[in-house]
């Protein structure tokens, strides 16, 4: 069966994915070693170590992404979660930088290592540069591949890989855009957020609901149409004559159809983005995605989706993973 | 957990409208003795806020004639009652039924604010750490006011979940219902 | 300090690619150029028959001249390409990491602004691997530059001068706006020479595109930080080509730092031919990468 990687930006998502059968959960610290530093999210120390007990008894596995890029004269913070996530007993910590991978390979060679999507590794070169120089053992897909490009790749690597199946999809190549420090001055990179909540602003006025980041008006809605989160490349923006959704509509992944086709392109984990989300969409996506990966590990067809109220905008995409986005 | 696209049973006008001439200290009170007791339980909910411990949050309940005003803190937290708008850093607005979705993991913030069933004013930041730090504590609100009248608490139970059946609310946690 | 040409990101004719780099060589007092192409490898077979020539004109003319890889390899064609980039024998700038495997150990090569170098562990690394020079990812501070380069052993370059290269996608905005798809884009960027500009639904300029990259609407300039820059040990400033004035805006730079003209005069005489017509230097100092030192300063005092 597919493995089913599952977020958890809390203890309490944690334990609700594990009951609703995922196969690995991963989390991150409470700070800026991680690319999801939201307000109120993650885990201490002490809250990982019962996370992945609680995984443990229930023969889940937990995975501790420390996938920002360390901040120079400051490399120790991101030293320490390494060393943190071994202690805690994690099954594999997800990195991405070339710096932190050296780190975490020299002083910390039995820790498994996962690449994280933000190192954007988008070719077999880039794979199998990184499996053979710092032993990582499995690659995060970015989300710019089509499925025919995952085929190919996985022939040419010996390392697991990993793709995104549900969730907020980034437009850009992950890990290698500046587009949120550009407007906020915070990035994904540097501080593990995109288009933070601390910049965002909501103005009402004659039945228009603006949302604004750093000032700049992203999306403008009727009172009443859904209102996605004014993340910076799904905004609607103008270009000369053209008023629209010029990077990305605001719609996020479900590549659920897609399971047995990624299944047969010999990827051998799905994951679901969403650390910022809720224990109870937790809950119900791994459920559902749970319930797919044993139909399509059975050679039945994928269950209908029943997930469209969770995703942004109420509306989904396949991505990248069909040619036809590009 | 529920679909999002149904609609939120609103509080019925015969139970909000007393709301609009009761004194509403006693209840301010109440709900001050209710949330310390939570904090007491769950500190997480207080330690999750982070920096945002000493903000104020109003909480408003769109189908309800008053708007609570949270003032977090691990020892006294207080909550007021308010029929005017209060200022505070952080405003969140919906119907009744949404909010104590959104405290028993009923339903996911997010989708709640993409579908607009959920408004969030001022300090977005705050509202999602409050918003996060609820979503850890697994709160069951029915139980915590069960607790609150000591072991006669256990005998309001099946009422609380009368309440619920009736109203189509949700007064307790997504995961202690049959 | 140094000038160091980046790789121009746009698609332009032929014969005006190669006038651009000819008049570069004869008259730009500047010190290394990256040649090649960065955005989309469907560009380069417009242009590449001027390569030789345009090198030759270089480096009899005193200056390094380096080959940038794409900034994001995907395809198989694209690895092939990349595979006979590295066998050209000159020295390869890498902006895509997949590059470096290709290159022998021992072959010296350079560290383009697209890879992700934010700490001294991934900087040592790759000094170690054989980079002769490193230009910075262009969203750093001028307090993080500073550490890097003090704990460099190679010559470090910052991103002074052009509009920000913010994000590459495998998605063409360029085929997107104009309704076509990536395969059949009909090169359609080649109507926008420094990009097209993005603008909010209030009407601010906000970003540029430039076929499967996304640009800052306003143009890096970071005159105003040369002391700055100086003293956090940056050996090169980086000027990103533009359509026009860019030989002109070269000499200003030289002119700037050898202090025959100061910040205020060029920042005023390069804004008519600066895309976007507005300047940016905010990921140096500022709150966020769009504010400008001189703007805010102005704005404090006045």
């Amino acid at each position: 069966m597919m493995e089913l990687v599952c977020p958890a930006g809390t203890p309490a998502a944690l334990r609700a994915a594990v009951d609703a059968g995922a196969h690995t959960i991963y989390c991150g610290f409470a700070d800026e070693t991680n690319a999801r530093n939201f307000p109120g999210l993650n885990f201490n120390r002490a809250e990982l170590a019962e996370g992945v007990a609680y995984a443990r008894r229930r023969g889940a596995k937990v995975l501790v992404a420390i996938n920002t890029f360390p901040r120079a004269g400051a490399e120790d913070i991101w030293h320490r979660a390494v060393a943190d996530a071994e202690a805690a007993g994690a099954h594999a910590a997800i990195l991405a930088d070339l710096g932190l991978l050296a780190y975490a390979a020299e002083h910390h060679p039995n820790l498994r290592r996962h690449l994280s999507v933000q190192a954007a590794a988008a070719n077999p070169d880039a794979i199998n540069f990184y499996a053979n120089t710092f032993g990582v053992r499995r690659v995060v897909l970015p989300r710019v591949l089509t499925v025919a490009e995952i085929t190919a790749i996985n022939r040419e690597i010996d390392v697991e890989t990993e793709v995104f199946v549900f969730g907020g999809l980034c437009v850009m190549a992950e890990g290698r855009c500046s587009l949120s420090s550009y407007i906020t001055g915070k990035s994904p990179n540097m501080n593990g957020v995109c288009s933070p909540p601390s910049h965002v602003q909501y103005v009402e006025s004659r039945g228009e609901l603006s949302a604004k980041l750093g000032g700049y008006t992203i999306q403008r809605n009727g009172k009443d149409a859904p209102a996605p989160y004014p993340t910076l490349c799904k905004g609607c923006f103008s270009s000369q004559d053209k008023v629209g959704h010029v990077f990305e509509d605001p719609s996020s992944l479900d590549a659920s159809d897609l399971i047995p086709a990624l299944a047969e392109a010999g990827v051998t984990a799905l994951k679901i983005e969403g650390r910022q989300r809720s224990r109870a969409y937790v809950a119900q996506v791994v459920r559902s995605f749970r319930a797919a990966v044993e139909a399509v590990d059975k050679g039945l067809p994928v269950p209908p989706g029943t997930l469209a109220s969770l995703t942004e905008g109420q509306a989904a995409t396949t991505g990248a993973y069909r040619k036809t986005w590009r | 957990m529920s679909d999002i696209h149904t609609e939120f049973p609103t509080v019925p006008l015969l139970l909000a409208s007393p709301l609009r001439l009761v004194p509403l200290a006693p209840l301010s009170q109440a709900l001050t003795i209710l949330a310390r007791r939570m904090v007491a339980n769950h500190p997480g909910l207080i330690s999750r806020l982070g920096p945002y411990v000493s903000s104020s949050f109003a909480v408003d309940p769109t189908d309800l004639p008053v708007t609570l005003l949270l003032h977090p803190h691990p020892t006294s937290m207080r909550i007021t009652l308010h029929r005017d708008p209060p200022r505070a850093d952080a405003r969140i607005a919906g119907p009744l039924s949404a909010l104590l979705g959104l405290v028993h993991g009923t339903w996911d913030g997010d989708a709640l604010f993409f579908s607009r069933d959920l408004v969030i004013d001022g300090d977005t930041s705050a509202a999602l750490a409050l918003r996060n730090a609820i979503d850890d504590c697994e709160i069951d609100l029915g139980a915590e006011i069960a607790g609150l009248t000591g072991p006669f608490g256990r005998l309001l139970m099946p009422f609380i979940a009368l309440a619920e059946r009736r109203t189509g609310m949700p007064l307790r946690r997504a995961e202690a219902r049959p | 300090m140094q000038l160091t040409v980046g790789p121009n990101m746009y698609f332009w004719d032929a014969a005006i690619w190669r006038d651009f780099y000819l008049r570069l060589a004869d008259e730009a007092p500047v010190d290394t150029v990256v040649l090649g192409e960065l955005v989309c490898s469907k560009r380069l077979p417009f242009y590449q028959h001027h390569f030789q020539e345009v090198i030759d004109r270089l480096r009899a003319a005193g200056k390094t001249v380096a080959m940038t890889s794409l900034a994001l390899i995907t395809l198989k064609r694209e690895r092939k390409l990349t595979a006979e980039l590295v066998d050209m024998g000159l020295e390869i700038e890498v902006n895509d990491l997949s590059t470096l495997p290709l290159i022998p150990e021992g072959q010296p090569f350079s560290v383009g602004p697209l890879v992700n170098v934010y700490n001294e562990g991934t900087l040592r690394w790759l000094a170690a691997r054989g980079a002769d020079r490193i230009c910075l990812p262009p969203e750093l501070p001028l307090s993080s530059i500073a550490i890097l380069a003090a704990a460099s052993p190679v010559p470090v370059e910052a991103w002074s001068w052009g509009r920000l290269p913010l994000a590459v996608s495998s998605r063409c905005y360029h085929a997107r706006l104009n309704e076509r798809s990536k395969d059949n884009c009909q090169f359609i960027c080649n109507a926008d020479p420094d990009g097209r500009a993005v603008d909010t639904l209030d009407g601010d300029s906000f970003l540029a595109i430039n076929g499967i990259q996304t640009l800052s609407a306003s143009c890096a300039n970071a005159a105003h930080q040369l002391d700055g820059l100086r003293q956090a040990g940056v050996s090169a400033l980086r000027l990103s080509p533009q359509f026009r004035g860019f030989t002109r805006l070269c000499q200003m730079f030289r002119d700037l730092i050898d202090g025959r003209i100061d910040a205020d005069t060029l920042s005023a005489n390069a804004l008519p031919d600066a895309p976007g017509g507005r300047y940016a230097d905010g990921f140096l100092t500022g709150h966020a990468g769009v504010d400008w030192s001189a703007e805010v300063k102005r704005a404090g005092l006045g």
